[in-house]
């Protein structure tokens, strides 16, 4: 067991970790931070993402001793300072981009991602910005929606396919 | 997961020292690797992460005009900073997985790993790149070897790969739609004394020159060039997502769309 280190969500952390610790491992059992969704753990669905030093990473497929040191933001740090919902968040509930929840964590994290470094996406960016995250409920139209709508772009275009 | 120690060296000299431990395994990006480890197919007893090496990380032209990529740079890096000089490469770089993937795979493990259907590969041997590592200078010619074989030693960790950078070039890719690796992918490249054309996910070799397409497409740089000629399935890979001859097509039609893209 080593001590790892890194700051997440703006706070310091630490805990002791195996070599083969996991991120995502390191998130949710030492730090008890169960927003970052385990789906299907072999970097094909998304759910995990968070940003490591700014980046979207699938965190199943990082090891924690690999983000010693890092600032790590998980969807836990991604709500308002008095804990209302940031715009993404709002936005994802007020376009329904969101059915059984499971992949909403790794979809908030990812479009929060593409929109740093896109702010005015269209929507076939959108789509393929997210090929790496799959849901199993809404069909993604929702969630393109959403994120169009929280670049504060009109989403009445957006026609269903 | 069998356990493991990691370490995480800042320098290319301790990584290399690391290396010298019985059973450690280098770790570029972890994106091919660390799901591996999940599946037990590998058994390190220390990996020996690249990842803090700033020495091998980014994008830079040389003096003699050759477009150097550090074995440690991600795919997104990859896409970002080669856009303007060489946008076949970029361009490449920026379809590997998905957003999340490229942000952390590197070239280096792309390269050193030659899974038959990675995409990497096809830019190395379609540009005649050289691969540089901590211990000498490897044509791509001689680099590949076969499926996950190339001619790296046991701790030898890519540095570099420094590409020629072709008039025009593009890379097309028909993707196997669960996981994003090409199901065929063919990289052309144009200079001007002649065409080079790399074939990756089709052979049991993994990537490889077709020499007749690259005469022809010297000859006459158009996709109809390439009418008539076609390579054989019985030696491609033949699996539940294709057969060796949907390959061997497929071959053909990618170049077609690679010559008709080259920018």
């Amino acid at each position: 067991m080593t001590q790892v280190s890194m700051t997440v969500n703006g706070k310091a952390a630490s805990g002791e970790v195996e070599g083969r610790t996991l991120l995502s491992s390191f998130l949710r059992e030492n730090l008890h931070l169960t927003g970052t969704h385990v789906g299907c753990d072999t970097s094909q669905c998304g759910a995990c993402v968070v940003h490591v030093n700014g980046e979207a990473v699938k965190a199943c497929t990082i090891l924690a001793a690999e983000a010693a040191g890092a600032e790590v933001t998980t969807i836990e740090g991604m709500a308002n300072a008095d804990g209302s919902l940031s715009v993404l968040q709002q936005s994802f509930q007020d376009h329904h981009g969101l059915q059984c929840g499971f992949c909403t964590p790794g979809m908030v994290m990812s479009a929060a991602a593409l929109l740093k470094e896109n702010p005015k996406p269209t929507e076939a960016e959108v789509r393929d910005y997210l090929e790496g995250n799959i849901c199993r409920c809404t069909g993604y139209h929702n969630i393109v929606k959403a994120i169009m709508a929280a670049s504060g772009q009109e989403v009445a275009a957006v026609a269903a396919e | 997961m069998y356990n493991f120690d990691v370490v995480v060296p800042g320098s290319v000299a301790e990584a290399v020292a690391a290396l010298g431990e019985e059973d450690a395994q280098a770790l570029g990006g972890g994106q091919t690797l660390i799901p591996t480890l999940k599946q037990r197919l590998a058994s390190p007893s220390v990996l020996v992460s690249l990842s803090g090496i700033a020495e091998i990380k980014g994008v830079c032209k040389t003096d003699d005009g050759q477009l150097s990529v550090g074995g440690g740079t991600t795919h997104a890096t990859v896409a970002r900073e080669a856009a303007g000089t060489f946008a076949g490469l970029a361009g490449l770089a920026g379809h590997i997985g998905d957003p999340a993937v490229r942000n952390r795979g590197t070239i280096g493990g792309s390269l050193a790993n030659n899974d038959p259907s990675a995409c990497y590969p096809a830019a190395a041997l379609g540009t005649g790149a050289t691969i540089i590592t901590n211990a000498r200078e490897i044509a791509a010619d001689d680099f590949f070897q076969g499926m996950f074989t190339t001619d790296l030693e046991e701790g030898e960790i890519i540095t570099e790969v420094r590409f020629p950078v072709p008039e025009a070039s593009s890379y097309q890719k028909f993707e196997q739609p669960a996981s994003r690796f090409a199901l065929v992918g063919v990289f052309v490249a144009k200079f001007a004394d002649g065409v080079r054309v790399a074939v990756t996910g089709a052979s049991n070799d993994g990537v490889f020159r077709w020499d007749e397409a690259e005469a022809a497409l010297s000859a006459n740089f158009a996709p109809e060039a390439l009418d008539g000629l076609t390579v054989s399935g019985d030696d491609m890979i033949n699996d539940l997502h294709g057969t060796g001859a949907y390959r061997a097509h497929l071959v053909g039609v990618m170049a077609k769309r690679a010559v008709a893209a080259a920018s």
